[in-house]
């Protein structure tokens, strides 16, 4: 086995460091070292977009990227997302527009739709369909999600 | 409409379990970490159909960090034995077989071996290690060709099971043969002006849930087992573990975990009976989660299939006579919902004579198993499609068409039932009176379908308990998981039986130890039957409420009142359930109730869709313009959560007949077992999706709700393959109508 390497990052605004093997990927550190579940894992190829983080910004599958390469990042998972004393307006218009049913890929759907909110405040719905089109969703036909994305955009413009 | 007098049904209250879901809180079934938990990873048949000949797990085992190796072995034989889990049944020798082979694999990605270990990649290397030998069989992947004589048979077990008792004499892979006539069917047919017989073939497709399926499993040293999983039914699964052990259901406890996405394919055991062998032999924890290649090869997709129907109307369009031949590729072992087909394929319509022969066989593909109204998406596709070619054959308005034939109250289906409150011609007229069907579709290439689609939905079992809090609120423990917002919808039902908020009722999905026995997540049945024990406990905690008021006041029983979340008494004594809650204590003994369902059976629900496509000519591409679901959901509850339920499941039918399918080589090996190649829609392929909620209430609930989750998907191929005729002059009989097998058709025309 190759030796364990120690990679220090700055995740959800605070610096950690961890242990990892060359072969692990940034998802399987987050949920099974740092107990950080809530990225999901629907199939560890990068076509699902459940495990989306951001990584200085950017959304990523955190399934594609190693542990180590996340060296120095700064790493946003949605555990980082809500305030301390209330939601965040993404996930508050998920909720509103009932923009989840089993739920499973919402983490990565507010995840994508974040880093598309800090690039393009004002979206068009095909702008929302065309990035958030590497997430998958089963559940819902992706209706409600597109109209929770919009409401999320008018809500911050608003602010 | 219905909702009118309701204070809590028909809102849109925020779900209990929202907060969790939008955060990352809530535990998923691959999040649990227990301490001293090992890992499991399977090994699987390269083969689809092969002997095994021997396994030799010694190398497996030596290797360092391996704490447990498992083979079919380990389990305990298995008579014949036909185990009911509520919806469906399941024969257990058949399914200890597809938990971990034995004799043989009958489909790449079969299970043969487990290993646990330190981690997972220790565990996946140890299963290189295990030497299996195999004898390897021509696999046979086609239904049409498994029923001929000459086929590889894949059971030595298996006879075919005809209605009538009798049985084949030699093994083959036609399980069950059903059979079922109504009235006089040539002279049926002889009364028809136009008859239009047409042949359908359905590829198989994969539930395509985004959660793979996990298990983690504690065989304590107490002898109890505990398991964590996402189930569908947290009951069927402590049930079929008990069988597959050879255990008392007493020793087994069943946690579930949230659960992303089932539609059907989490119903039955894979991987939970393997956590608990594998955690025997290591003495620890073990958490088994399965990748996305195996979700795909090696979990229940919804088969293909091979359906003949042939339709007859008379000169003004009424149906006179309709024939249905129906055969399902069960996959490795029987258990098709071929059954479930025969039940659907003419539901929609008044047949007066029709005939239907449905046939469950085995092929060497995984074994199927339900996914949302199993068996009628493949019928209405069928069925629907020839209805499409009667009405151009006969100038005929399709809505017209439907309006004249639907199913109502009182008519008997083909199969025999008869049916009670139904809303087929309301969803029809809903699509009518639309704006879309009202509105005109220009461009070239461009075409409008509709179709309609049943499922009967079921009622089966559940048990719910509710306690009263001296604060006012009422915790609810049911049993039933909670796949789509169902914790809302029954703690909404208790909040109205009550007359409280439904933000006042706490809901909680608690393991099998700690709730009254409950029925599978499935069948549309959970707001219908848990909400009518969730009714019933709301009524007795009234009951119980208003007898300590009569007691307090030392009035009769009689006297008081309960409305609207008070009670009344005489001459103006009035309590809230606030101020009542707060003395439940000081006065007599705690309120905790519980409520149970069982007896009440659906109506049945229908739903109709249009939509409006654009093809590529050169591509074979269609694009969904527009999409339109009216559906009769009975009262919706949670109208948000009923719309999903349409919007989610017409998505579904949409993948289904336009890009799903399994590919497989001649080998029977599957080639696009990942997300990027077994495409299902994304948010780019699709359009808002409009929804029509039609509301015929179910006089068997109290609030006549009916279930709603799983006919959307039922219309949507057949719909779509009539918009496309419309665009471009060809009928795809055929799904998915994929752009190479639609371009193939455009080009032959
Ligand atoms: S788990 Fe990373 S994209 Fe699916
Ligand atoms: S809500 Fe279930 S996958 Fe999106």
């Amino acid at each position: 086995m190759a030796k364990k390497r120690i990679v220090t990052t700055t995740i959800n605004g605070k610096e950690t460091q961890f242990l990892c093997q060359p072969r692990q990927t940034l998802l399987e550190i987050l949920r099974d070292d740092l107990a950080l579940t809530g990225s999901k894992e629907g199939c560890s190829n990068g076509n699902c977009g459940a495990c989306t983080v951001l990584c200085n910004g950017k959304a990523v599958n955190s399934c594609l990227i190693l542990a180590v390469e996340a060296e120095g990042a700064e790493i946003e998972t949605i555990e980082g997302v809500a305030p301390v004393d209330g939601l965040d307006s993404l996930q508050d218009a998920f909720l509103q527009q009932a923009a989840l049913q089993c739920g499973i890929c919402t983490p990565g759907f507010i995840m994508s739709a974040k880093a598309l909110l800090q690039e393009q405040p004002d979206p068009s719905e095909e702008d929302i369909r065309f990035n958030l089109a590497g997430n998958l969703c089963r559940c819902t036909g992706y209706d409600k999600i597109v109209r929770a994305v919009q409401d999320a955009a008018a809500a911050r413009q608003q602010v | 409409m219905a909702s009118t007098s309701y204070k809590v049904i028909g809102t849109r209250p925020i779900r209990h379990d929202g907060t969790d879901k939008v955060t990352g809180r809530a535990q998923f079934g691959a999040d649990i970490q227990l301490s001293g938990m090992l890992f499991g990873a399977i090994l699987r048949s390269p083969h689809a159909h092969a002997r095994i000949k021997s396994i030799d797990i010694s190398q497996a085992e030596s290797y360092p960090g391996v704490h447990a190796v498992v083979t079919g072995t380990d389990l305990p034989e298995q008579q014949q034995k036909v185990a009911h889990l509520g919806e469906g049944d399941v024969n257990l020798y058949h399914l200890s077989q597809n938990v971990l082979a034995r004799q043989k694999v009958l489909y790449k990605g079969h299970a043969v071996a487990a290993v646990a270990a330190d981690d997972i990649h220790i565990a996946q290397e140890a299963t290189q290690l295990i030497n299996v030998e195999y004898e390897v069989l021509p696999p046979v992947l086609d239904v049409l060709e498994a029923m001929q004589d000459e086929a590889p048979v894949l059971n030595d077990d298996v006879r075919t099971d005809s209605m009538a008792g009798e049985e084949s004499k030699d093994p083959t892979n036609v399980a069950k043969h059903y059979f079922y006539e109504k009235g006089n069917i040539e002279k049926g047919f002889e009364a028809a002006h136009v008859v239009i017989e047409r042949e359908y073939r359905t590829s198989t497709v994969h539930q395509g849930y985004i959660e793979p399926h996990n298990a983690t499993a504690l065989w304590n040293q107490d002898g109890q087992i505990t398991i964590w999983t996402s189930t569908q039914g947290s009951f069927m699964v402590r049930q079929q573990m008990a069988d597959l052990l050879k255990l008392p259901e007493s020793r087994i406890k069943v946690v579930p975990m949230e659960i992303g996405g089932g539609f059907g394919g989490k119903i039955s055991v894979y991987l939970q009976p393997v956590a608990a062998l594998l955690s025997k032999k290591s003495g620890r924890p073990v958490k088994l989660v399965m990748d996305r290649a195996s979700v795909f090869e090696a979990t229940g997709p919804t088969p293909g299939s091979y359906i003949r129907v042939k339709m007859g109307a008379d000169r003004e369009g009424k149906l006179t006579a309709a024939e249905a031949y129906v055969a399902f590729e069960a996959g490795g072992f029987p258990g098709s919902p071929v059954v479930c087909a025969c039940m659907c394929i003419f539901a929609c319509y008044d047949v007066p004579h029709g005939r239907i022969n449905g046939y469950d066989v085995c092929v060497n593909k995984p074994r199927s198993n339900a996914y949302r109204a199993p068996g009628s998406t493949h019928a209405a596709f069928a069925a629907e499609s020839v209805v499409d070619e009667i009405c151009e054959r006969l100038e005929m308005d399709p809505v017209e068409f439907r309006l004249k034939n639907a199913a109502q109250e009182g008519t008997r289906r083909v199969d025999g039932v008869q049916f009670a409150r139904i809303g087929m011609k309301e969803t029809v007229e809903a699509i009518r009176d639309s704006e879309h069907w009202k509105s005109s579709l220009e461009g070239k290439y461009r075409g409008r379908g509709i179709a309609s689609g049943f499922w009967f939905n079921v009622g089966l079992k559940s048990s719910v308990t509710a306690m009263l809090a001296a604060d006012g609120t009422v915790s609810l423990l049911e049993g039933s998981t909670d796949i789509g917002g169902t914790r809302a919808s029954l703690s909404m039902q208790l909040a109205e039986t009550l007359g409280i908020a439904a933000e006042d009722i706490k809901p909680a999905v608690v393991d099998t130890d700690s709730v009254g026995y409950n029925d599978v997540t499935g069948g549309s049945r959970v707001t219908f039957s848990t909400g009518i024990a969730v009714h019933n406990a709301g009524l007795e905690m009234r009951r119980q409420l208003i007898e300590r008021v009569a007691n307090i006041w030392e009035v009769k029983v009689e006297d008081v009142q309960y409305e609207d979340g008070k009670v009344r008494g005489p001459g103006g004594k009035e309590f809230t359930f606030r101020e009542l809650a707060a003395k439940i204590h000081a006065t007599g003994e705690p309120i905790t109730v519980k409520g149970t369902s069982g007896s009440e059976n659906q109506a049945g629900a229908f739903g109709t869709h249009c939509v409006d496509v654009e093809v590529d000519p050169e591509t074979g591409k269609v694009d969904v313009l527009r999409y339109t679901i009216a559906q009769d959901c009975g009262t919706a509850i949670h109208p948000a959560y009923v719309e999903g339920q349409m919007q989610g499941g017409a998505a579904q039918g949409i993948g289904w007949a336009l890009n799903e399918e399994y590919v497989y080589d001649e080998h029977g090996a599957m080639r696009n077992a990942t997300f990027l190649d077994y495409r299902i829609p994304t948010c780019c392929d699709l359009p808002m999706m409009d929804t029509i909620i039609v509301e015929v209430p179910d006089p068997q609930h109290p609030f006549g709700v009916r279930g709603v989750g799983e006919v959307p998907i039922a219309p949507p191929p057949a719909a779509l393959v009539a918009a496309i005729y419309q665009a471009v002059g060809v009928r795809m009989r055929e799904l998915p109508a994929s752009p190479p097998r639609l371009l193939h058709q455009i080009l032959q025309r």
